[in-house]
This record gives structure tokens, sequence and C-alpha cells, in this order.
């Protein structure tokens, strides 16, 4: 910046003001005014009351709260480990001499640049337990497929499997990139020594990879918290219950039931679970490398 | 003597290719559903590939829905996004990289910060500006807020920090204003950075679902990916498979065209980000 005087202040306000007018509207100003409306009680109808913790106190006691917490736990729980080793044996496979290999990786990432709804919507269809392909293929088999989003033991499982599914690709790129950048040397000299494929893997790629690993990791825990759209699609919270999520109980209490204040508690509840937790996993990964 | 490779290569081989027919049979199934007729959806067991095509479930969703507006809205929608970042952004992300003003480090902090934020945090306070400027049900309300980002800032900043400071001090000696400097200087070479960001932005937004969901609810104002959620809806007790299905083909294939167009810059702003739209 070489201007000078009321002109900088022209030339600064000309390249900042944009973002900075619009971060605080539409980004900064809101963190606030949620933090600041989990204290109150608002209706939208009536002005908000000061509620101080009782928002947090009825929390608390909420069943559902609870529920929505221990079915996002499970989802996380099922979909992490599942989606990293998915994608970890995709990648070191589409590391190595495949034939196409540009193809591969491309229809692995196909379903990542897929909105959820509509792969919510395909695996819907798939899932049909009287018409979809996936119970029909089972039939030929000779397998009784269950109604899977219709059966509240299996509906979860089934978000799961959808979601471990489309993001896959989105793994096995984020560990391919990490995957090359480890030099073939130590392979060959591995291979030489006479360690197996296996070993190779276990002794030389995850260690050489454990920071991709944990990046991949991280990301993951940290959408799944925040896990909606499949859910909204797929089950709507059903059957019975038995798949509701924070997010969706959050969307749910604010656009539903018009309770802001309590919406916005239960939200940072959620930023309290994902910054604790994203947290604990950066001290882990220091301690471990 | 042992080959393990070549048996190793070769298992990694099949196991490849079972994974990708995994990954292709749904779209597979989408696009075989959309092009049966309703009586074909109930016959059991289900075709895979159907008995007769017909282009008819097409029509009909375009006749339940009006998903040609959808479709312009989704473009509006997402372009209108995309060039707002990517203006907002290089202009912000070049005062982070260049100017020395008070505050700047602190500011930059902040903004970092407001990316742990989940959006789920935001969108109650979000939602009541949105609606106090009168956005609710209109491009403005799905546009502007989605417009500013930290990570776009963020990003673009360090794109400009790789650039030598000798570019800029070349067209100063020849008296150019910040402005101009950047415009004429800076703006050319940046292709790679408004690759990056502009696919991403575009991706999320075409894909967007929570925020479209919580402020439209006009179907003259929905996106794809809300109108396809309320399709499926729309008739009561039954969904009509095929016509979902049709939409869905409507709405994946421009998201598919632009990923084989630009594979790379879809990689790499996946993987920069940490963010999958």
């Amino acid at each position: 910046m070489y201007e000078r005087g009321a002109r900088r202040w022209l030339v600064l306000a000309l390249f900042l003001g944009p973002s900075l007018l619009g971060v605080l509207l539409f980004v900064a100003g809101p963190i606030v005014a949620s933090l600041a409306l989990a204290f109150t009680s608002w209706d939208l109808l009536t002005p908000p009351t000061f509620a101080g913790l009782r928002n947090f106190d009825r929390l608390s006691r909420d069943l559902e709260f609870w529920a929505a917490l221990r079915h996002t736990v499970t989802f996380l729980a099922g979909y992490v480990p599942l989606v990293l080793v998915t994608g970890l044996a995709v990648a070191v496979a589409l590391n190595g001499r495949v034939p196409a290999r540009g193809a591969f990786r491309a229809i692995f990432f196909l379903p990542v640049v897929t909105s959820w709804v509509a792969v919510a919507l395909v695996w819907k269809w798939l899932l049909n337990p009287q018409f979809g392909l996936v119970n029909a293929w089972l039939a030929q088999l000779g397998v009784r497929g269950p109604a899977w989003l219709f059966d509240p033991g299996w509906a979860m499982p089934s978000v799961i499997m959808t979601s471990v599914w489309k993001d896959t690709g989105f793994v096995m790129v984020i560990l391919l990139a990490g995957l090359q950048a480890i030099p073939r040397e130590y392979f060959e000299a591995a291979a030489i020594d006479g360690a197996s494929r296996w070993q190779q893997l276990r002794h030389v790629t995850v260690p050489l990879l454990a920071p991709a690993i944990f990046f991949a990791l991280t990301i993951s825990l940290i959408n799944s918290f925040q896990v909606f759209d499949q859910v909204y699609v797929m089950t709507g919270g059903g059957p019975a219950g038995a798949t509701t999520v924070l997010v969706e109980r959050i969307v749910k209490q604010a656009f539903s039931f018009s309770r802001m204040g309590y919406a916005s508690a239960m939200s940072w509840v959620l930023f309290v679970l994902i910054f604790a937790t994203t947290f604990a996993f950066s001290r882990l990964q220091r301690r471990w490398s | 003597m042992r080959h393990p490779w070549r048996w190793g290569s070769l298992l990694g081989t099949l196991a490849v290719v079972a994974g990708a027919f995994v990954m292709l049979v749904p779209f597979a199934w989408m696009l075989s559903t959309s092009l049966k007729p309703s009586s074909a959806l109930l016959v059991l067991p289900p075709r895979f590939v159907p008995e007769e095509a017909t282009v008819e479930p097409y029509r009909s969703v375009m006749a339940a829905f009006p998903m040609l507006r959808v479709f312009f809205n989704s473009a509006v929608v997402a372009l209108a996004t995309t060039a707002g970042q990517l203006v907002v952004a290089s202009l912000s992300g070049y005062a982070f990289a260049r100017f020395r003003f008070w505050g700047r480090d602190v500011l930059f902090y902040g903004y970092l910060a407001t990316l742990m934020v989940p959006f789920a945090v935001t969108i109650t306070p979000l939602f009541i500006i949105v609606r106090t400027f009168g956005w609710t049900n209109a491009y403005a309300g799905l546009i502007v807020p989605t417009m500013f980002t930290a990570f776009g800032t963020f990003l673009m900043r360090q794109f400009f920090l790789t650039l030598p400071r000798e570019l800029e001090e070349a067209a100063t000696l020849d008296g150019a204003g910040t402005l101009a400097t950047f415009v004429r200087v800076i703006v050319p070479i940046t292709g790679p950075a408004f690759a990056t960001l502009g696919i991403f932005a575009f991706m999320a937004s075409w894909n967007n679902f929570l925020w479209p969901l919580l402020i439209v609810s006009d179907r003259q104002f929905m996106t794809l990916p809300l109108a396809l959620a309320t399709l499926q809806g729309i008739y009561p007790g039954q969904t009509q498979w095929n016509l979902v299905m049709a939409g869905t083909v409507i709405s994946v294939v421009p998201m598919i065209l632009v990923f084989l167009l630009a594979q790379r810059w879809v990689i790499e702003g996946v993987t920069t980000s940490g963010l999958k739209g």
C-alpha cells in the first residue's frame, strides 16, 4: 500500500471493507448473538427475556436431546473408523500399479461431488425393502434383507453405510496426497529386506502417513458431529426417533417450535463437543508422533 | 521363486474394480429408474436395464414441479455466490497479505477462529437477520450471506504471500496506485487460486441444502437439493421414484460435468479445505 493519509484509508476500506462488513454481519455477529441467545428465552413473537442457565438446565433433563446425542455418537463411532479404513484401502490400492488409475480415482470421487440430497434419495430407493435393488440382489443370494430405513435397528447402520459410500473418495484424496509424499525408495528398501505387502503397509505406509490420517480423522470427526442432510432426507429422524441427531434437533427446536434460545444453547453444546474432541485428538497426535 | 507383487497387484486390481462397481451402481440405478414407466417400478425382481426406456418421468417431473425454474435458480445462486466470493476473498486476502495496518494479525486470527464454529451455531441469528432484511424466499437470502467466508480470504492470502513483492514494485515505480496494481498485475496471475476457490464455492453452493431449507418455502425460489427433498414427499403415501430419480439426474449431471472438466481444481479445493461442499 503506497497511498498516504486519507487515500490510504480509502484503499484499505475498498479492499478489506466488503469482507469485514460481510463477515461481521453474517458470520461473527451471528456467532456472538447465538452465544447471547443461549442465555435467553425467545419465541420470536415476544421480546427475548433473560433466562440465565435455564436453557442448559432444561437441556440436561431433555431426553430427546440425550437420545440425539447418543445417536450422533453412534453415527460417529460407526462412520469414522469405517470411512478411514475404506479410504485408506482405496488410496493404497490406487497409489500402486493399477491400470487406468486416473479413471478409478475419478469414479471413487464421484459421490463426493454429488449433493447429499441426491445421494440420500438414491440410497433410500436402493434400500427400499420391497422394490429396492439391494434386497432384490440379497434375495438372489438366498438372504432375506432387512427393512433397512424402516427398521429402528437397521436405520442408523444404513445411514452410516451410505455416508461411508459417499465419503470414501474424500478420505482417499487426502490420503493419496500423503502417500505421494512418501519416497518410493522406502518401499523398495522394505521389499529388498523381504517385507511382505502387509508388513510394508503396517511398518512403512501407516507411520509415514500418520499426519494425513490424523487430518482425515479430524475432519471426519468434525463433519460427523454435524451430520444432518442424509438423516433429514433418508429417515427424518425416524423410525420411532431412532436416528434423531443433534443438528436435526437444533433445527427442529428453532424452526418448528420457535425456541430460539433453547436451540442456540444446544448449538453451543455441539460446538463445545466438537472443540473438545478436536483438541483431545490433536493432543493425542502430538504425543503419538 | 515367489511373485508376491504380481499376485498382490492382481488382487489389488480386482478389489479396485469391485469397489468401483459399488461406486457406480447407485448412479446407474438412478439413471435406469429415471427412464422407467411407473408400472415398471413395482416389478419383482427389479430389472437393472429398463425393458422399455421412456423419457416420460422427465416430462412428468417438469409438470409436477417448476424444475426449469429450480434449475435456473441453482445456476444463478451458484454463479453469483462464486463470483461474489472471488471478488470479496481476493480483495481481503490481498489486504491481509500485503497491507500493514493496525490490528491486522489479530483480525486475521479472528477470521481463522470463525472457521472452527459449526454452521449450526449461527443459523438462528442468521435466519433472524435475513428475515429482517426481507430476504426469505428471495435470491438475496440465498446468495449474499454465503458470499463471505473466512476460508476464501485465508486461501487467497496464502496464495498472495507466495508472490514476490518485486511484481508490485515495478508497477508502483510507473506511478500506478494500489488498486490499479492489483487489477493489472496481480489479478492476471491469480488464475490457479481463483480456480481452486471458484470451483469449491460453486460446488458448495450447488449442493447446499440446510440453508435453503431454512429460508425458502416458495417453490419458485427453491434450489435443486431442496426441490428434490420436497419432491419425494409431494405424493402422499407413495414416492414416485422414477420422477424423483429424473429430478436427481437433472441435478447431478451439471456437477459431474464440472468435476470431469476441472478434476484437478476440484480435488485441490477439497484437499486444502477439508470441506466437501
